[in-house]
């Protein structure tokens, strides 16, 4: 950036011009912005308000990939915590092995994929869980052991399903997506991939 | 692959299976290495290349005329180190112009096709219709190999087009929340046992940016990076990416500035 803007002074100052000031971020952000909304069209489920933000990614992109911390922080996590929904039944662990099959699928939401398709959560695609699948990235955190080494209580049972529901709850700005805030995956969905993490028969637990 | 899970946690098992999964991830991991090590002998993008040379010197168009005056930034014809230097802002259009869109203004101005048709195949298909965009690309490319990157912001609106391009960068939307950001910001992260480049620092744009275009063997076509910009989009559940739009010519600009420096080695040859 720094050369950047050194060498905007020294056109200018070649032009012969007074240096006018350069935009701000915030202006170059309302640019990026504008700039987007002309540059994609919409293909098939992938339309164009999905290049609308809501509050949390606007504040997020804003921080350029740094971790809010402070009041910021408080306000995305409180506003997203709110947004959870728990199953009416209380029943947060599903069918574990459908939740492998669910962390494994990486289809769902692209322009090309089929829209009355699978749509998975791709878990494997940035974390470790069960150790037999090898394959995995390293975007989050291992998960191998997830409910092992915290115990299978309720109170982790909880913040297990909210966090798949809504990561930013917990880590403002977090890299994962928001599977239950933007309905990525259907509340059964996210009972089986819970129960992937928490049952003690899980393979991730084994 | 051949770890068997156990119930036990005494200390001496539990330190066996985390080596024998960590051995297990290492020889994958070796045996990928030695796949790309394998590739790299005999690279079909030349075919690209040849195509490329042909599309660049008949003379074709409405007005059959050829390409050689085209100017890519360095004088009508010059082919040689010009895309080292792209993006860039060209006088004639008054814009910021990356390769792909530099080729289309010169297909339109120099022989006369309209603007539809020389945008219509941008990308190859994978078997018989081929994108001549591609080629071009693919001939233009090679006559850098070896050149460093030296793309320069001499231009009030190169420099913006740089600003809103980190902008672009950073950008997370769609039902996934993604951006560029998410994987391209920290050093030594994989998706899947992918290799992911941090964008952010010096070396991993370099080590990125210098090695497209390349021949993708997953899909038989040598692609841009048009194409990797549009595929990364597809990907972060993002609507289509227009061919030639300013988000990708910014974005463009952004990555190919951080790369200033590194040795330009493509077209490349990648799974």
């Amino acid at each position: 950036m720094k050369r950047g803007l050194a060498s905007c002074v020294a056109v200018v100052a070649l032009a012969g011009g007074a240096c006018v000031t350069a935009p701000t971020e915030d202006e170059v952000a309302a640019k990026a912005s504008a700039m987007l909304k002309a540059s994609f069209k919409a293909n098939g489920q992938a339309g164009l308000d999905r290049l609308e933000q809501d509050d949390t990614q606007r504040v997020c992109s804003a921080f350029a990939g740094k971790t809010p911390r402070g009041d910021v922080a408080l306000r995305i996590e409180r506003a997203n915590l709110a947004s959870i929904r728990y199953p009416a039944d209380g029943v947060l662990l599903g069918d574990w092995k459908n939740g492998e099959k669910i962390a494994q699928e990486g289809r769902g939401k692209q322009f090309s994929d089929d829209p009355s398709g699978p749509v998975g959560a791709n878990c494997y695609a940035c974390h470790q869980l069960a150790p037999q699948e090898l394959s995995y990235g390293t975007i989050g955190p291992s998960l191998y052991q997830f409910g092992k080494l915290r115990g299978y209580g309720a109170e982790v049972q909880r913040y297990a399903y909210g966090k798949i529901y809504n990561a930013d709850a917990y880590v403002a700005c977090s890299s994962m997506p928001r599977f239950g805030y933007h309905g990525i995956l259907s509340e059964q969905q996210i009972k089986d991939v819970t129960a992937l993490l928490m049952d003690p028969a899980s393979p991730v637990n084994r | 692959m051949g770890t068997k899970p156990t119930r036990s946690v005494c200390g001496a098992a539990l330190l066996g299976l985390i080596a024998s999964v960590a051995s297990g991830q290492s020889s994958t991991v070796d045996e990928i290495a030695k796949y790309r090590a394998a590739l790299q002998d005999g690279n079909p993008a030349e075919l690209w290349e040849a195509r490329g040379e042909a599309l660049w010197k008949d003379r074709r168009g409405p007005r059959q005329v050829a390409l050689s005056q085209c100017d890519l930034g360095l004088g009508p014809g010059v082919v040689k180190g010009a895309y080292a230097r792209l993006p860039a802002y060209f006088a004639d259009a008054d814009r910021v112009m990356d390769l792909e869109t530099r080729l289309v203004w010169c297909m339109v101005t120099l022989q006369g096709y309209t603007d539809a048709d020389a945008k219509k195949q941008p990308f190859g298909n994978g078997s018989e219709r081929k994108s001549d965009i591609e080629a071009l690309v693919a001939f233009v490319t090679a006559a850098s190999r070896g050149v460093p990157m030296n793309v320069a912001l001499d231009h009030p609106k190169a420099i913006e087009m740089y600003r809103v391009g980190e902008k672009i960068f950073y950008y997370r939307g769609g039902p996934h929340d993604f951006g560029c950001v998410t994987c391209h910001a920290d050093d030594g992260k994989r998706i899947r046992l992918q290799d992911l480049p941090n964008l952010t620092t010096r070396e991993g744009a370099r080590a990125a940016y210098t090695a497209w275009p390349a021949y993708r063997v997953s899909q038989g076509e040598l692609r841009t990076f048009q194409w990797r910009l549009y595929d990364c989009f597809r990907q972060q559940r993002f609507p289509e990416l227009v061919f030639g739009s300013d988000a990708s010519i910014a974005l463009t600009l952004y990555l190919a500035r951080n790369a200033n420096g590194g040795i330009f080695d493509a077209p490349a040859i990648k799974r």
